[in-house]
């Protein structure tokens, strides 16, 4: 298992906020403190640092205080290992087909025979 | 592959799919054949390096495939997959499931409902399947076992995904 075995329904709802795909990429440039990430957005406190908290459970990003700062980064791990996966699957298939691309010339080659 | 064969891949997370589209090089009927027909599938299942090979197969609805992928070492992989509508040569969908020597699914790894569609294109044959995890957390599953399998990797660019992220 990975170190924080993301859920995909927790992803899902994070990924289908505006504001959070913007903190998300952001985020991506490097990790920011929340007053950063807030700084863009006209919205109080308390309801960015739910935007925080949901991504936080998503496991797409962590984030730790130091004082009375808390800076925010991308797991990056997370992201990584599903994408990861979608290719495999996808070299898996490309793999298999090109099997049955020389299978079925091989039979067509047979019958020409024939 | 010839180059001009049409090979659509798409991965959907919000609905747990795989869209799988491959155009052959063949008529419809012989490419339902190759998967259909366990002389066939021993010759093509596995990826390159495995073999296939067929323990038991009806394919019919209600019936099922239960195969093993062989590395190069004899260690055995089972898989079974159990068809539930069979419509020569159109369709069929099935599940699929790891399971043991002795054909027992393991009820605690992910599970997918395969629909495989055959289709005329001009004297090559499109054949498009969509694999569905039964669940979100089934999906999850899989991308954990393909971590903990450590395999090779095209995909690691996170860079390529996040301005993906940050649009809309």
């Amino acid at each position: 298992m990975g170190k924080h075995p993301i859920t995909l329904d927790a992803v899902f709802h994070a990924l289908a906020d505006p504001t959070r795909r913007a903190v998300l990429g952001r985020l991506g440039r490097g990790s920011a403190t929340v007053s950063e990430l807030a700084e863009p957005f006209d919205m109080a406190l308390p309801s960015f640092m739910k935007h925080i908290s949901v991504l936080e459970k998503s496991h797409l990003v962590v984030s730790r205080k130091k004082g009375r700062v808390r800076t925010c980064a991308l797991d990056r791990e997370s992201l990584i290992a599903a994408e990861r996966w979608f290719g495999e699957q996808h070299l898996l298939w490309q793999d298999r087909y090109s099997n049955l691309d020389t299978l079925l010339a091989s039979i067509k080659g047979d019958d020409d025979e024939a | 592959m010839k180059p001009d064969l049409r090979f659509d891949f798409t991965a959907d997370r919000a609905t747990g799919t795989l869209t799988i589209a491959r155009e052959f090089d063949g008529k419809r009927q012989l490419v339902w054949d190759c998967h259909t027909k366990q002389e066939l599938l021993d010759r093509w299942f596995a990826p390159q390096g495995l073999t296939t090979k067929t323990k038991h197969m009806d394919f019919r609805d209600g019936g099922y495939w239960h195969y093993a992928m062989i590395t190069p070492d004899g260690q055995h992989f089972w898989n079974r997959l159990d068809y539930q509508t069979v419509d020569p040569i159109d369709n069929y969908t099935a599940r699929d499931g790891f399971c043991d020597e002795a054909g027992t699914v393991n009820p605690d790894m992910p599970r997918s409902e395969w629909t495989g569609t055959f289709t005329d294109a001009s004297d090559r044959t499109l054949v498009t399947t969509v694999v569905r995890y039964a669940s979100p957390d089934d999906l999850q599953k899989a991308i954990d076992m393909g971590m903990e399998g450590g395999m090779a990797s095209t995909m690691e660019r996170l860079d390529e995904l996040l301005p993906l992220l940050a649009t809309g």
